[in-house]
């Protein structure tokens, strides 16, 4: 199964990654090039296997509910490239 | 003075207890060697007041003799891991001057036990690459020539490449690195030195930066077996921070050792024979398994039938997780925020087009597209599913052998930009070393030879699930027998 | 399906069309002190980014780990609901971009939530039984809320506080069962209640601690079911029903014209009452969700569950049909079960001794009149239940009647006196002293003698004022029944 340049377009859209037209005309080829590679996985006979959903057997462990986080606001907002008035702050979203 | 850059860690923890030179001129020694060494570029920031500092604290503790099993010991450590106050950009833009305000697990417990920073070593890009060339900071180049006097720059591997290359070339005694398809063990292969994976869920990834979270695991990358366990006595361990943390305690694997192989069948897997590889790296694993064998294994010869499969399962699986969870890097709280003329998805759109570089760009693209309506089926669960298949093989393999030896890598360390036209080349590289990333096994590779060209050439050892100690034990069987000792002509 | 009045239609150009509803309750689990898969804390209304770990803000390298009392919140409230419990269940990462998601995902449960089918029963007419009406959940899970946005406080930025990033929230997902904007009422309001029962979640949807994706479509009563719309975060009772009002008309009003309902998302503007398009089908999310591989499936123990099921406190239905049982009115009993902190009052009422049906009767005539006057809650009464219940014993002993009762307790809220204090101060008892009331009957036959002879003479209805008159001169403390009895006996006798 190959992509189409608008399916790129909408991927790269999903994924929040800007993307020129140059851009995508060269990476069409080249995620066509990856996904036909990957297909062969169509070869296998899965049928009864079940998705493999813990690498090494191993048990949910639940935490005690306890405050033992946060009250750090100087360590949260230390890396932020806008901060104001203890918020961060992001190009204004129109609801 | 003695040279203290040649000494192992074995070596360099008898001599510090023995008084024979102080944590001091060790750091001072090493600090000047990574200065020395820039053309490298396999540090992306030197610390050398972090390891003077960590060596004054041992020398002063030495006379108490409450020491920690690394005491003075400076390390280098791989720029994914965390480290508070010191920059952690994860060989990207997009983490530019990131400090965060937390260490890992991983190298807390490194400092808990000693050690010092040497400073953080150059990777690719977020983990992802086998040849160390995508990172943001500058490819690292191998300390390695080949034979014929061309001088070409040659690739340490990837994505631990700054760690393999500062191991490689003396400038650090040893170097954390991360696996996730074969990032440890496929540049100790290029470089000639030891790397291990430990089982999935041994080391915490606690303040690791998160590529592909079902295949991440750290490891030590070190000069010999010996100083690979003691390394990961250290790292490794329970972490209740890490729902995927194994709760087990550590075995002592340094006090485990041994070469000693009777009663042990190594198994040869018959798919790991795969056509084009060069002649040498076939003939180095033949003299692998005469070494076991004369360390008193049995061998045996064993079938992984879905190991063809393994590279593509991984290629969907990895840059699915990758892509989501990548997904954090957008301007808000923390890196690289580019401002635009538009709005909140503007800003977004172009920070990471602009932080993150073209292989990362690519994976996540793949991986959004694996995950995405209409495609989860029949890619993502169907890698799951083959991911199972791929582990199953293991388990039956494991009834007829307790460890498995196969070569590292395909071919020899190559040149840079040899592989950067196909990505599928590059990915072709981690072609022995992922099955046992995807089935959470125990790895590691051992130098075992030199190619024609005079470039180190690597043997890999898989273990069962938890079972570090046969595959160490593997390994030192190797390293006494293989004789390896040779090191790169210094060039730089 | 019983239906006390007539099917909920909206009247279009082409006949009466059916609404269909379905309702997406987002509940915070405000039973516990931390998030969770972070140990910062969930209080609310704290200074911005104060309760942030550096999970919740989703630094590099940071990983999940869930909370216990989060898991059990929602099993006890699964369990309120009568649904199944899934014992094995597992979390999935809803992907998606927006600033007030910090990992640019939000952890939820799609493929195994952990709590399946259940229902609850509502009655749409608290005075008639026969108007209940079971409404079907389809599932319960676990998931983060988000961070909270502000646009307000800068021209050109919006301002981003994670307190609220990562707090758990139980999201609760009706069958779409609902066929008017009262059913959808009836439900939230029982679910609510359910769930201070419960103490999951305090239900307060002023604070945003629960709110509700509302899902709309309509038919032709018999068709099959129409696109629905999603008018997502709704906070209150009434704006939930004023959007059902108002989605289904707008619909109606769209297919009668030949246009068809687009599929999408739409935000209430309770200035306007009406909804809008947030989202069209195009711009939709693709949320990509897939097994969150920092965490391991959800496994839960028969010991675990046990301990849910025996914590439970007695839910409203079976409290409602329990005070029944005690001879208290249906109505009562559901005024007297709407809300946990009344119910709670009632059987401390009980328990220090008052009898069942006077006791309802009192709470719900006299009691709540008294503390709307005063705008307490009941938790504010100045009247403890064992303050009423010895109130309640004088009246039932005769000590007093029931209208002096009032007086006293007017005096209790004042004063906050005992009732048997009170009484004996100001010589409040009753009296049954046939003797003297007698004697105030004879003053008042007496003086009213032309009323004596309209009553014998057939207006029955001046009974009643005879009663008064006797009462009043005996300042009230007359034993109404006693005075009954004298007057039937002189006036019919």
């Amino acid at each position: 199964m190959s992509v189409t340049n608008e399916q790129v377009r909408h991927i790269a859209k999903l994924a929040r990654i800007a993307m020129s037209d140059e851009e995508l005309e060269r990476l069409v080829p080249e995620l066509n090039n990856i996904l036909g590679w990957v297909e062969q996985l169509g070869e296998v006979n899965t049928d009864g296997v079940e998705p493999l959903t813990a690498v090494i057997a191993n048990k949910l462990r639940l935490r005690e509910d306890k405050v033992t986080d946060g009250n750090c606001r100087d360590d949260i907002l230390a890396n932020a490239p806008v901060a104001e008035h203890g918020f961060f702050a992001v190009p204004k979203v129109i609801e | 003075m003695t040279d203290l850059t040649a000494k192992t860690i074995a070596e360099l923890r008898e001599g510090l207890l023995a008084g024979e030179f102080t944590a001091r001129e060790l750091a001072e020694q090493y600090n000047t060697a990574v200065a020395s060494a820039r053309a490298l570029n396999a540090f992306t920031v030197e610390t050398p007041d972090d390891a003077l500092a960590a060596a004054d604290a041992a020398d002063k503790a030495r006379g108490s003799g409450e020491l920690g099993s690394l005491a003075g010991i400076p390390l280098g450590i791989k720029d994914l891991f965390a480290t508070r106050d010191v920059d952690t950009t994860a060989g990207s833009r997009i983490l530019t001057g990131f400090k965060p305000r937390y260490e890992s697990t991983v190298t807390a417990n490194l400092r808990r036990a000693g050690a010092g920073m040497l400073g953080k070593l150059n990777m690719d890009e977020f983990a992802m690459g086998s040849s160390n060339e995508t990172s943001a900071y500058g490819p690292v180049i191998s300390p390695w020539r080949r034979a014929d006097g061309g001088n070409a720059a040659l690739a340490p591997g990837g994505s631990s490449g700054g760690s393999s290359a500062a191991v490689a070339a003396g400038i650090a005694p040893a170097a954390t690195g991360t696996d996730t398809g074969g990032s440890i063990r496929q540049p100790a292969a290029f470089t000639g030195i030891c790397g291990i994976k430990p089982t999935y869920g041994r080391c915490s990834r606690w303040g690791i930066v998160s590529f592909a979270s079902s295949l991440d695991q750290a490891g030590p990358m070190a000069r010999t077996v010996h100083d690979c366990a003691i390394l990961l006595e250290v790292m490794a361990g329970f972490d209740p921070k890490d729902s995927t943390s194994l709760d087990l305690p550590v075995p002592n694997w340094e006090a485990g050792l041994s070469s000693d192989l009777r009663g042990k069948r190594v198994g040869i897997p018959k798919e790991y024979r795969i056509d084009g590889v060069p002649a040498d790296i076939n003939a180095l694993w033949d003299k692998g398994i005469e070494w076991l064998r004369d360390a008193g294994a049995e061998i045996v010869e064993i079938s992984l039938p879905h190991t063809k499969y393994a590279l593509p399962t991984y290629y969907i699986i990895a840059p699915a997780e990758a892509s989501s969870n990548l997904a954090r890097y957008d301007g808000v709280r923390y890196g690289l925020r580019v401002e635009t003329n538009g709005g909140l998805d503007e800003m977004y759109a172009a920070t990471r087009a602009a932080g993150f570089g073209a292989e990362v760009r690519r994976r996540i693209m793949i991986g959004t597209y694996v995950l995405s309506a209409g495609f989860y089926d029949a890619y993502f669960t169907k890698a799951q599913r083959v991911r199972t298949l791929i582990k199953q093989d293991f388990e039956r393999a494991f009834e007829q052998c307790d460890v498995i030896l196969t070569p590292t890598a395909p071919s020899a360390a190559f040149g840079r930009g040899d592989k950067s036209a196909d990505p599928i080349a590059m990915y072709l590289n981690d072609v022995f070393a992922v099955p046992a990333s995807l089935a959470g096994l125990p790895a590691m590779s051992v130098p075992g030879g030199l190619d024609e060209q005079g470039l180190p050439l690597g043997l890999h050892l898989i273990g069962r699930e938890l079972d570090e100690q046969g595959v160490l034990n593997a390994g030192l069987a190797i390293e006494e027998r293989a004789g390896f000792t040779a090191k790169p002509k210094r060039w730089w | 399906m019983a239906d006390a009045a007539a099917p909920y239609r909206i009247k279009g150009e082409t006949g009466d069309w059916e609404v269909v509803v379905g309702l997406e309750v987002h509940a915070q689990i405000t039973a516990t002190a931390s998030k969770l898969f972070s140990g910062a804390a969930t209080a609310f209304g704290a200074e911005p980014n104060t309760q942030v770990s550096l999970i919740d803000a989703a630094m590099p390298g940071m990983l999940p780990v869930p909370n216990k009392e989060c898991i059990r919140q929602a099993v006890r409230t699964g369990m309120a609901l009568e649904a199944v419990i899934n014992r094995w269940s597992r979390f999935d990462r809803k992907n998606y971009f927006y600033a007030d998601l910090p990992q640019g995902y939000q952890i939820s449960q799609l493929f195994h939530p952990l709590v399946g089918e259940g229902e609850i029963e509502v009655l749409l007419d608290e005075k008639d039984e026969s108007s209940a009406k079971r409404i079907g959940i389809e599932r319960i899970h676990v998931e983060q809320d988000a961070g909270k946005l502000m646009h307000d406080q800068h021209p050109t930025m919006s301002y981003v506080d994670l307190n609220r990033a990562g707090v758990a929230l139980m999201e609760i997902v009706s069958r779409p069962d609902m066929r008017s904007p009262a059913e959808a009422g009836a439900y939230l309001r029982k679910l609510r209640a359910i769930l201070r029962y419960v103490g999951s979640c305090d239900g307060n949807m002023e604070e945003g601690s629960m709110r509700a994706d509302v899902n709309v479509s309509v038919r032709k009563p018999g068709d099959e079911f129409g696109t629905r719309t999603e008018t997502k975060n709704v906070n209150s009772v009434r704006f939930v029903m004023q959007v059902i009002e108002y989605e289904a008309r707008r619909q109606v009003e769209l297919l009668e014209e030949g246009g068809s309902v687009a599929q999408e998302t739409r935000l209430f503007d309770p200035d306007r009452g009406t909804t809008r398009t947030l989202r069209s089908k195009e711009d939709a999310h693709d949320y990509r969700y897939f097994p969150d591989p920092d965490l391991l499936p959800l496994e839960l123990d028969e010991a675990f569950l046990e301990e849910c099921r025996a914590s439970l406190p007695e839910l409203p239905d079976a409290k409602r049909k329990r005070y029944e049982g005690q001879g208290i009115t249906p109505y009562n009993a559901s005024v007297l079960t709407a809300e946990v902190e009344t119910a709670r009052w009632f059987d401390a009422l009980l328990e220090a001794g008052a009898e069942a049906k006077q006791a309802s009767n009192w709470v719900v005539a006299e009691l709540f009149g008294a503390l709307n006057r005063l705008g307490k809650s009941i938790e504010e009464s100045p009247v403890s239940p064992a303050q009423a219940a010895e109130l309640l014993g004088l009246v039932a002993d005769g000590t007093i009647s029931g209208t002096i009762a009032k007086q006293v307790l007017e005096i209790m809220l004042e004063t906050g006196e005992g009732a048997a204090e009170i009484v004996e101060k100001r010589g409040l008892r009753q009296t049954s002293d046939t003797g003297a009331i007698d004697a105030e009957i004879d003053k008042i036959l007496a003086a009213n003698a032309d009323k004596v002879a309209d009553y014998k003479g057939g207006k029955q209805q001046l009974f009643g004022f005879f009663v008064g008159q006797t009462m009043k001169a005996m300042q009230g403390k007359a034993n109404p029944q006693v005075v009954n009895e004298r007057l039937r006996a002189k006036l019919d006798g």
